[in-house]
């Protein structure tokens, strides 16, 4: 089974390296339309979501919908350093430097958020998140920031109560119209990248000590703290790597868009719902259906967009059906009754 | 002065939220789930009333008995396709098929209607009154909603309480295997509940709409979500937690708006929220309960 | 030499008096038992032990060692570990990983060391690996390492909760009705692993148990409990023929 499991890792690698040396070549022989040139970068994001996202539903069974706060975190401050910087460094290093602050300080939100958080159970813990989730989408929506040379200037009313020396003066952060003019510093091949970074972390992770004891507490809390395992720490430790993880995703996101605005859409609690969605129809700590469920779901939408204003009709109905499909107990027997053959694994039943 | 406008305003608000709140928690009671599609239903009942009373031209109440058919069915139908068959399974499960119910009644309000926004002409007649010389005046929506919420607790207190079929929802609520061997119809038990909480629903929607007065395919979702807030900030599964929760909330957000920021009013929710769990982590009314080792 | 010495010790949940005035001293090597009606506050006593809850009254010192009102997992980390009468297992850990988890507090590397498969990571997982298979072969559990705990039969079930609670090196082991739904062979065989477990691993154990014949087959010393109070208390033989304990096992 140990051998297995490595496989199972290792099949997720290659099918991430796989799928971008195809997208690669498709490009290549000028076979990829300009809309789907335009969702490789987000795809990218989307799986990272999915998967830094199972790190806290899957592996440590702690329900999240307040994921895309910290995606929102990372994506702002990580352009704001983007911003800050500007030319004086070169563009790999800068993104490099951009991911790193993004990672930092969506960790720290997620220890900041998680101490309180992570005490409460279930769904109140789940409607916190929400909470938290937007509160941050509010708060980065009325921050004003500026630069001059006396140095940053933070203010939550307006711009000009940033006081910003008008001939050095620069605004970054500007409250709801958020940040222009962010360098696209992120490609396709910069996301596969930082994907496949996600993936070692996140699967070494799981077949580590710790990742035993985080999956020890999501299955038994009690017996894990009466095997000596210190339940709060790894609770707050998969919270942060999970935050993390989504704060590298921001910065992406971010570096894809010369405008980054905090919208209900992008960073509101409709993203953090969606990423769930993902998590869930990949299988709940299966990370390569992660990966896959958000690709498939992302592109569903761009699939069906020959059928106009019915595409999203047509994508919930199959969200629903999927979930029915695949979770009850009916619709199991009659699989096991009629496909039984090309179901590969036989749970064993005692 | 002021103040006392902004308390009845709150109050308006905060009776529409309790209004769905009350629905949101005996879902949650029941089903143990967390009906994300919930706020749409509002908004396909204020849709139907939009149409009945703008459009036909009927009666502002036949729009509304309308509404309440509507959505009841809607609600047992959606529970009965989409719930049903998970509900045993996994609480996660249902959760996202919820989501999907949620965006299919979204988007089938966005093909029947557009995306833009229906002006909605308030079903109240009645114009309100002013105190203290004209300097508050009371609208007639805030005495209809506030009173509408009264009666609503009053009587839903008083089925729960007093027939067959309320009591079944308490012993399902408490549990549902125990309820079924005592006899207890649990499938019927559950229809019913997401009966009354859609038909719950169709009346904030109609009363929400009236006072905010824009009506969008996603005009149910963000008073979705607040409801929930205010079933969990009462104590998730309890009635009167739902109802003083969406008082306060309403009230909450309407002070924090006028007095705080109003671009911040939504977050203003969020932090009581998270400061009443953390002080009480099952919300204000709700049960502790206790894990057996 | 007393490892485990409790006085005084009691808890109240409200009005209710669950355990009162428990006093008990269990020597080295010790298979203890403690038996009584249900509801006599038994497991309550377990709880109180291991810290899932913090006792109203009296202490408790294990091997010298006050350990009064500490966390769970302190108190594991001090040297007392146990099983659950209601069985809790990792369901979704692989047999192995259960037995592994376990082992946390003896093997340890960093978090940091796991993801980047440094030396240690390997050196470690290599010795835990080691050191569960043995625990496995002992309870017969070694060919079933890869299944999922949740599919071992019920009786399967039981003894890796006791292989769990072993790795983590405890002095004193607490099992929570180990016989609970076993037939009479499983019951008999049962036995013969605790005794075992005892002689090899110089292990002391208090068990909680209904089944009169393992506790009178392997417990040298019993505590009686009943509506949270000692009922009587000392060798096994003698206690049993104690005309009170039998009058609250059998009534009047």
């Amino acid at each position: 089974m140990a051998k297995k499991i490595f496989t199972k890792d290792n099949s997720t690698y290659i099918i991430v390296i796989l799928a971008y040396i195809i997208v690669e070549a498709l490009i290549g022989t000028g076979n990829l339309s300009s809309l789907m040139k335009g969702l490789l970068v987000p795809l990218c994001v989307y799986v990272i979501l999915a998967v830094s996202l199972n790190i806290t539903v899957g592996i440590l069974g702690e329900l999240s919908l307040g994921h895309a706060g910290f995606m929102c975190v990372g994506a702002f401050s990580g352009a704001f350093f983007t911003q800050l910087v500007g030319d004086s460094l070169n563009g790999g290093l800068r993104f490099a430097i951009a991911i790193l602050i993004g990672a930092v300080v969506a960790a720290v939100f997620g220890i900041l958020i998680g101490i309180p958080v992570l005490r409460l159970k279930g769904d109140y813990l789940a409607i916190v998140t929400l909470a938290f989730g937007e509160i941050i989408k509010n708060i980065i929506n009325i921050l004003y920031v500026g630069t001059d040379a006396n140095g940053l200037h933070i203010s939550i009313k307006n711009a000009a109560a940033l006081n910003l020396d008008p001939e050095t003066g620069r605004i970054i952060i500007k409250g709801a119209q958020g940040i222009s003019g962010t360098p696209s510093d992120s490609s396709f091949t910069i996301g596969v990248i930082l994907v496949l970074i996600t993936l070692f972390v996140t699967l070494n992770l799981i077949h580590s000590r710790t990742g035993r004891a985080i999956m020890a507490i999501r299955d038994n809390r009690i017996a894990a703290e009466s095997i000596g395992i210190n339940i709060t720490k790894y609770k707050l430790l998969a919270f942060t790597v999970s935050a993390a993880f989504a704060g590298i995703a921001g910065v992406l996101y971010a570096h894809n868009l010369s405008s980054l605005v905090a919208l209900p859409k992008n960073f509101g609690y409709n993203m953090s719902i969606m990423i769930l969605v993902f998590v869930v129809l990949g299988g709940m700590g299966n990370i390569r259906g992660s990966v896959i469920a958000a690709v498939v779901l992302t592109l569903l939408p761009e699939l069906l967009r020959g059928l106009n204003e019915y595409r999203m009709l047509i994508y919930s109905v199959v969200l629903i059906a999927v979930m029915i499909l695949s979770w009850s107990p009916t619709a199991k027997a009659f699989r096991e009754r009629y496909f039984g053959f090309l179901s590969r694994r036989k749970k064993e039943v005692s | 002065m002021s103040l006392i406008s902004y308390l009845l305003n709150g109050l308006s608000l905060g009776a529409v939220y309790a209004i769905i709140a009350l629905g949101y928690t005996m879902v949650y009671g029941i089903a143990k789930m967390l009906n994300f599609a919930h706020g749409d239903v509002i908004m396909v009942g204020a849709y139907v009333v939009f149409v009945i009373v703008s459009g036909m031209g009927f009666a502002p109440l036949i729009g509304i008995f309308a509404s309440v058919a509507v959505c009841t069915a809607a609600g047992v139908i959606i529970m009965m396709v989409a719930y049903r068959p998970l509900l045993q399974v996994s609480k996660l499960a249902v959760l996202i098929t919820a989501i999907g119910v949620s965006y299919f009644l979204q988007n089938v309000a966005l093909l029947i209607f557009g995306a833009d926004t229906k002006s909605f002409s308030s079903v109240v007649s009645f114009d309100g009154f002013s105190l203290a010389d004209g300097r508050i005046n009371v609208s007639g929506e805030t005495v209809v909603t506030i009173l509408a919420c009264i009666v609503i607790m009053v009587v839903l207190t008083l089925f729960i309480k007093y027939t067959k079929a309320g009591r079944a929802m308490l012993a399902v609520s408490e549990d549902a295997g125990a309820a079924q061997l005592m006899g207890v119809n649990v499938n019927g038990t559950i229809a019913l509940t997401f009966a009354i909480g859609s038909a719950l629903a169709a009346i904030a929607g109609v009363l929400l709409c009236s006072s905010y007065p824009s009506l969008t395919p996603y005009t149910g979702s963000m008073p979705g979500i607040k409801a929930f807030v205010a079933a969990v900030f009462g104590g998730i599964g309890s009635i009167p937690g739902a109802f003083i929760g969406g008082l306060l909330l309403g009230i909450i957000e309407i002070l924090g708006k006028a007095y705080i920021s109003s671009q911040m009013a939504d977050a203003i929710v969020f932090a009581v929220l998270i400061v009443v769990l953390l002080v009480k982590p099952t919300g204000l009314l709700g049960r502790e309960i206790q894990e057996k080792v | 030499m007393a490892l485990l010495e409790v006085t005084g010790l009691g808890i109240s949940f409200g009005g209710l008096r669950a355990v009162d005035d428990f006093n008990v001293i269990i020597k080295k090597g010790q298979l203890y038992g403690l038996i009584g009606p249900n509801g006599a506050g038994k497991t309550t006593i377990f709880n109180l032990l291991t810290g899932v809850y913090k006792p109203t009254d009296g202490h408790i010192i294990l091997d010298g060692e006050n350990i009064t009102g500490k966390k769970t997992a302190d108190i594991c980390k001090a040297g007392i570990a146990r099983t659950f009468q209601n069985i809790r297992l990792f369901s979704e850990l692989t047999v192995l990983d259960n037995v592994k988890a376990g082992l946390h507090n003896e093997f340890k590397y960093s978090t940091f060391t796991g993801i980047f498969r440094l030396p240690k990571y390997f050196r470690n997982e290599k010795s835990m690996n080691e050191k569960a298979y043995e625990l496995l072969k002992v309870f017969e559990l070694d060919k079933e390492a890869d299944v999922l705990a949740s599919n071992l039969p019920y009786g399967k079930q039981r003894k890796l909760e006791i292989a769990r609670a072993l790795a983590t090196d405890p002095k004193l082991l607490l099992l929570d009705e180990p016989a609970a739904g076993m037939n009479p062979n499983e019951t008999a065989e049962l036995m013969d692993t605790i005794k075992f477990v005892r002689d090899t691993f110089d292990m002391t154990i208090l068990l909680i148990e209904h089944d009169m014949k393992l506790v009178s087959g392997i417990c040298e010393r019993l505590s009686v409990l009943n509506f949270g109070q000692v009922l009587a208390q000392g060798d096994t033989s003698k206690v049993l023929k104690d005309p009170k304990v039998i009058t609250a096992y059998l009534g009047e």
